[in-house]
């Protein structure tokens, strides 16, 4: 059966996607999204996983979930296959999923309510203390459509965290804020992780974001997708928005625009729809702010080298 | 972004509400209309200059407001409406959360559904005022088609369109299903049923005047058809007029009444 652990995924996993595939379409309507997909997520760690847009990350993040089961591979949760969808594994997605008709507070504390282990006087506790931790304190009688996106962000945060999932899966949850308000996420949400330590997945596009809060940066090719590498990302915790200036940054940035770039120029050269969003990410990557482009390459003009290959 | 100070009722933003340029212009809208339709009537304008003049409907109205055979047309059709209307929810609100929550019960109830829907309500007065014992019963009824096909129908789209993501996270927080119906589709489906009263409401009004002009011995639609028989024009305005405020009177009520049941829909 099981007798061995797949490559990717060490001693030290929670959670374990092994040999994952999935497709969608029936006859010539099909489309592979995930092709012999393998790694593993450590526990107490956050791994984010970046790739381009439309590559399968969603689906993948369905599949953890349970929303949807594998094609062929299993996916397993401390060792056992997941059955469905539960409390264990919580998704915080793109879009707001906060019931409208329910007040912040009210969202909060509906994972505790209807699961009806904690009493409810506990439960309100932990609700206030989590609302007051993202400053939302003063906004726990608001209906959802009375934030702002970054409160409902939040607000979505906790509602999953108060649960204690075993796994939490982060849908490109930021995705859509301003600039000013995803940096505010983004250490709301490193600062929530190193205070509760739970194994954490975070999916996104960009790199930069996606190395300030890793512990490990897995790299999804293009569709059909898998993982390519896993690069440990070695910066010290807490995490601090200085630190995107070492040398242990630089390096593992490095590492992974040349990774990507080549995804994307095998990508754009199999001809592969979404290559053009692909290439124009990882442009945007190599040239934002302060960073100075990787020695040795400069800014890919899309397709104009390698193309013929 | 809302402030927390709102909560107190606000004073000098009322006044200004009530003293602002739009009100002067809707009362100058009125009083205009009403000279003119004073001077059509004076001056005989053709077909306009039948209308009894405002100047004879004002005075009829102030002997009517003290009449008490005029109160009781009120009192009469309200009953009518209020009870066909109360009964549409009580059996429409279960009925269109079932088949718009249960696949079964839809395949089994909605073509039947269907054929019945189409046939306006006044079609039925003849058959229900056979198959009913009295008149007011027949009447009711009407009143009561009017109003639960709409919140039916209304209640079965509201059901079926709940975004799934809100049932996947709700599933994933670790509801049972008896918390998916009351907990999800219920409050979900809140703002279908809100609007399937507030256009059900409309459309009992229409019903019941129509309903009292040819089946019965009072209320508002019977009291605007007596006077024309009478051949008190006048009356004729008042009763009119007196339909159009109940109607509006009944809507305003819902609308109170719907926004106490949707409260993240109110806009601060």
């Amino acid at each position: 059966m099981t007798a061995v652990q797949p490559a990717l995924a060490s001693l030290a996993s929670q959670m374990v996607v092994d040999g994952v595939s999935k497709g969608f379409g029936l006859g010539i309507l099909h489309q592979q999204v995930l092709h012999d997909c393998s790694f593993g997520l450590e526990r107490g760690k956050l791994s984010v996983m970046i790739g381009p847009s439309g590559c399968g990350k969603t689906t993948l993040i369905n599949l953890l979930a349970g929303y949807e089961s594998p094609d062929s591979g299993q996916i397993l949760l401390d060792g056992k296959p997941i059955s469905g969808q539960g409390p264990d594994r919580l998704v915080v997605f793109q879009e707001t999923a906060l019931f409208p008709w329910m007040t912040t507070f009210e969202n909060v504390s509906y994972g505790p309510r209807v699961q009806r282990k904690l009493s409810r006087q506990v439960y309100e506790e932990e609700t206030m203390k989590l609302l007051e931790l993202v400053g939302l304190k003063d906004f726990k009688d608001k209906y959802p459509s009375q934030l702002s996106g970054g409160m409902q962000r939040r607000a979505e945060l906790v509602r999953a965290m108060i649960n204690q999932p075993k796994i939490m899966l982060m849908d490109e949850p930021f995705r859509g804020l301003d600039a000013m308000t995803r940096a505010l996420m983004q250490e709301y949400y490193v600062r929530l992780f190193e205070q509760h330590r739970g194994t954490n997945l975070f999916v996104t596009t960009e790199l930069e974001e996606a190395l300030f809060l890793a512990d490990r940066l897995l790299i999804l090719t293009n569709r059909p997708a898998h993982v390519k590498k896993v690069i440990e990302v070695g910066l010290p915790r807490p995490r601090e928005f200085s630190m995107l200036t070492s040398r242990e940054y630089q390096v593992c940035k490095q590492e992974a625009l040349e990774l990507l770039h080549e995804e994307a120029i095998k990508s754009f050269a199999a001809g592969v729809v979404n290559a053009a969003d692909f290439l124009e990410a990882y442009s945007r990557m190599g040239n934002d702010q302060a960073v100075p482009a990787p020695k040795g390459k400069d800014t890919p003009e899309p397709g104009n080298r390698e193309l013929s290959s | 972004m809302p402030q927390g100070s709102g909560q107190g009722f606000n004073t000098v933003k009322l006044k200004k509400k009530i003293f602002s340029r739009a009100t002067f212009r809707g009362i100058a809208a009125v009083v205009v209309f009403a000279v003119l339709w004073e001077l059509c009537s004076r001056f005989q304008v053709p077909i306009i200059g039948n209308v009894p003049p405002p100047s004879s409907v004002l005075k009829e109205l102030g002997q009517q407001l003290a009449n008490k055979a005029y109160w009781l047309s009120w009192k009469d059709s309200f009953i009518r409406i209020l009870t066909g209307f109360i009964v549409a929810q009580i059996l429409g609100i279960p009925l269109g959360l079932l088949l718009g929550v249960n696949q079964t019960a839809r395949e089994l109830i909605y073509p039947v559904f269907e054929i019945m829907r189409p046939v306006p309500p006044l079609a039925w007065v003849p058959i229900a005022v056979i198959f009913w014992p009295t008149n007011e019963l027949s009447m009711i009824f009407v009143t009561f088609l009017g109003a639960f096909f709409t919140v039916v129908l209304n209640i079965i789209g509201g059901a079926r369109s709940i975004d799934a993501r809100y049932l996947r996270a709700a599933y994933s927080l670790g509801s049972t299903r008896g918390d998916i119906f009351w907990k999800i589709m219920v409050p979900a489906t809140l703002p279908s049923i809100v609007v399937g009263m507030t256009v059900g409401m409309g459309i009992t009004w229409a019903v019941v005047v129509a309903a009292e002009m040819i089946a019965s011995r009072s209320g508002l639609g019977f009291l605007t058809w007596q006077s024309y028989v009478a051949g008190d024009y006048p009356m004729i305005i008042i009763g009119m007029m007196s339909i159009g405020v109940a109607g509006y009177l009944s809507s305003a009520l819902i609308r109170l009444i719907g926004s106490r049941m949707t409260p993240w829909l109110r806009s601060f």
